[in-house]
């Protein structure tokens, strides 16, 4: 698709390493033997259907769910992850798809929400300066960032939550559908984002719907289906083979219009 | 002559002023500007309840001249500090989103403990009040609890208390129903004669803006120091410039009657300190995270339960405190105290002063501004020598207006983007 996906980066240390997890709510297998690894300086997208298990599979490592089974490392070392903020301590930060962020607050008091430097007497001025340091390391368009979150658009928001999440400098960030909701233009820019939170050498997990903007950043793309692995995909393998992976499925519509079309991409693509 | 220099020195860009998509005040006139802009998308703030004031002050002085007579004013600011203190507390439960529909009762019963175990059973008087205070503050967190644990809505626990703790007025207070405080002892006089000495009033009037300045100048250098831009020099000067000659006059003018209350002082100095709380420290953040966002708040790490019961807690024993003042204003404890329209009147205050009846945004100066209209209206009404059927319905109406204008305007904030 561009330059970026094709050139291959050395893979960092291993930062996450899951074997054989398993999540059972009563008599349902929500999880079951789910493998996972994510290097630093890499983004995972995982991608499933509507209860594959991805969202289960985030709280797991958020810290909101304990696993039935199954071992988690984390720079290569077993863990357990018994409440959030055990997670949050070892290095593991979290922007859920509803931001949890403050609308009355400006983008400083909620980038330092709960973690206020000095707490008797606000130290606004140097946390203005972490705040505007961190923004510019990420490139972030904030025009203000005394101005409060109600004014600012989607993608402003997604970036402020995810300035939040790199404050406490984590491992491994995990973003659950960074780009439902955005328009076109935010959505680019929350893509850029995510390559420069993994260029900054932070493991990504990023949750998606969407097959365009998975391909566009991520580094491997892990299917889960019904609460299993089926199968680690190349961001250049086809549309058609993602798809059957995530529904199960070789024969539905996208593998039938790929079918249609084949012939004329083909052509289209001799002349280059 | 800084502004000049700043503009002159180009090269290091200040860090928050890199972004060329948005203008920036700069100067004295950049502040006007700013300010004139902030009021147009309706970021109020405190704009239409001053307006308010010189239309109430208006029209009363047109009527009755006596009300603006400097000796009326301090009999009005003598009031205005036993409301104030109970309003005070109402800001801080609306801030977290929550109301406290009990805290006349609360008052009440506070002064009649006070009245009983001080004058019949001959407590000492600090004995009387710090229990009138502690029990306040234990009935808040009874509050906070029934919130917390029992998921009951604050609304109907308050109301539930209105009855109850009016009941345990009426039983503390028995068959006598009204204790007089003696006349001359200190409480009686702080709430009715004690007066700042002039030159006590002329000092403490220069301290905020004494304080605006040095603490603004201290901001800038450090803004300065870390390449931050920094507020204009001028518009720091004029703001402390307006706010010492806005209060020097009024207290010389206080001075020509009897003087500055010390009582009406001691409000002022609660209501600085509560402002301090809520706007530099962590609680004072945290308090506004829930009222705007609780889930959010939540997932920051913010203990909100804590958060809630310091609320309730911090208005019964505010409300408990203004009842002792209420005693000492009136010399006595009675089984009126605290009844009619003292409930409605602090809620009241906090509202038409910019306190949002929906969590996360207000401040603790809105008491002060919100009490001192709500007493105008009562005094002026008084000196019209109109019915208490008038004054209710006044006063009804000005909240009434008070609530229009939060709700236009916060339509006006969302629209414009501004939360």
């Amino acid at each position: 698709m561009n330059d970026e996906s094709t050139t291959r980066r050395p893979r960092g240390e291993l930062v996450l390493s899951l074997r054989g997890v398993s999540k059972n709510f009563g008599a349902v297998s929500a999880l079951a033997d789910i493998e996972l690894d994510v290097h630093a300086g890499e983004v995972v997208a995982l991608v499933g259907d509507n209860g594959a298990g991805k969202s289960t599979l985030v709280k797991i490592l958020a810290g909101a769910h304990q696993p039935t089974s199954g071992t988690i490392e984390f720079g290569g070392r077993p863990i357990t992850l018994a409440d959030p903020a055990a997670a949050l301590d070892l290095g593991i930060a979290t922007v859920f798809q509803d931001l949890a962020l403050c609308e009355n607050l400006d983008v400083v008091a909620n980038i330092f929400l709960g973690r206020e430097l000095s707490p008797l007497c606000l130290d606004e001025v140097t946390m203005e300066v972490r705040a505007w340091t961190l923004l510019n390391e990420l490139s972030a368009r904030i025009p203000d960032v005394r101005d409060v979150v109600a004014s600012l658009s989607g993608g402003q928001r997604q970036t402020v939550a995810i300035a939040r999440s790199l404050l406490l400098d984590p491992k491994l960030i995990m973003l659950d559908e960074p780009t439902a909701a955005l328009g076109v233009a935010q959505t680019a820019e929350v893509l850029n984002l995510i390559e420069r939170v993994r260029d900054r050498g932070h493991a990504v997990i990023m949750i998606s719907h969407n097959m365009e903007d998975v391909r566009a950043v991520a580094d491997r793309i892990v299917v889960l289906r019904l609460g299993r692995n089926n199968g680690v995909f190349d961001p250049d393998s086809s549309n058609q083979d993602l798809v059957a992976a995530i529904t199960g499925a070789s024969e539905n519509a996208v593998s039938r219009r790929a079918g249609r079309h084949q012939p004329a991409q083909a052509a289209a693509r001799t002349p280059s | 002559m800084s502004q000049e220099t700043s503009a002159a020195v180009p090269p290091p860009a200040l860090l928050d002023r890199s972004d060329v998509r948005v203008r920036h005040a700069t100067g004295f006139g950049g502040s006007v500007a700013a300010f004139v802009d902030r009021v147009r998308s309706g970021d109020l703030g405190s704009l239409p309840v001053v307006v308010g004031l010189v239309i109430i002050w208006t029209v009363f002085t047109s009527l009755n001249p006596v009300f603006l007579s400097a000796n009326n004013l301090v009999n009005l600011l003598f009031d205005c500090a036993t409301v104030g203190v109970i309003s005070l507390g109402i800001v801080s439960v609306l801030m977290v989103g929550q109301i406290d529909l009990s805290v006349g009762s609360m008052s009440g019963f506070a002064s009649a403990l006070v009245g009983t175990l001080w004058v019949n059973h001959g407590w000492p008087l600090a004995a009387a009040i710090v229990l009138a205070v502690a029990v306040g503050c234990a009935v808040g967190a009874l509050y906070a609890l029934l919130f917390n644990r029992l998921g009951m809505p604050s609304f109907v626990a308050t109301l539930a208390g209105l009855l109850a703790i009016l009941g345990l007025q009426l039983y503390v207070l028995g068959a006598s129903g009204s204790i007089n405080l003696p006349y001359g002892s200190t409480i009686v006089d702080f709430g009715q004669l004690m007066v700042l000495p002039a030159a006590v009033s002329h000092g403490l009037a220069l301290l905020p803006g004494a304080a605006i300045l040095a603490l603004g100048l201290r901001t800038r250098a450090r803004r300065a120091a870390v390449r931050l831009s920094a507020p204009s020099l001028g518009g720091l000067v004029a703001r402390a410039l307006v706010i010492t000659v806005l209060l020097e006059v009024v207290v010389a003018y206080l001075d020509r009657g009897r003087g500055v209350p010390l009582m009406f002082g001691v409000f002022l100095a609660m209501a600085a300190a509560m402002d301090y709380a809520l706007t530099r420290t962590r609680w004072g953040r945290s308090m506004n995270a829930v009222g705007g966002n609780r889930e959010a708040a939540r997932r920051a790490g913010i203990p909100v339960r804590a958060i809630y019961t310091s609320a309730f807690v911090l208005c019964a024993g505010l409300a408990s405190l203004g009842g002792v003042l209420a005693a000492a204003r009136l010399a006595s404890a009675s089984q009126q105290a605290g009844t009619g329209d003292v409930n409605l009147n602090a809620i009241a205050a906090a509202v038409i002063g910019g306190t949002s009846l929906f969590g996360g945004r207000g401040s603790a100066y809105s008491a002060v501004l919100g009490v001192i209209v709500i007493q105008s209206i009562a005094s002026g009404l008084t000196l019209l020598n109109l019915s208490s059927s008038l004054r209710f319905m006044i006063t009804g109406a000005v909240l009434a207006i008070a609530v229009i204008v939060d709700s236009l305007a916060r339509q006006s904030r969302v629209s414009h983007g501004r939360a």
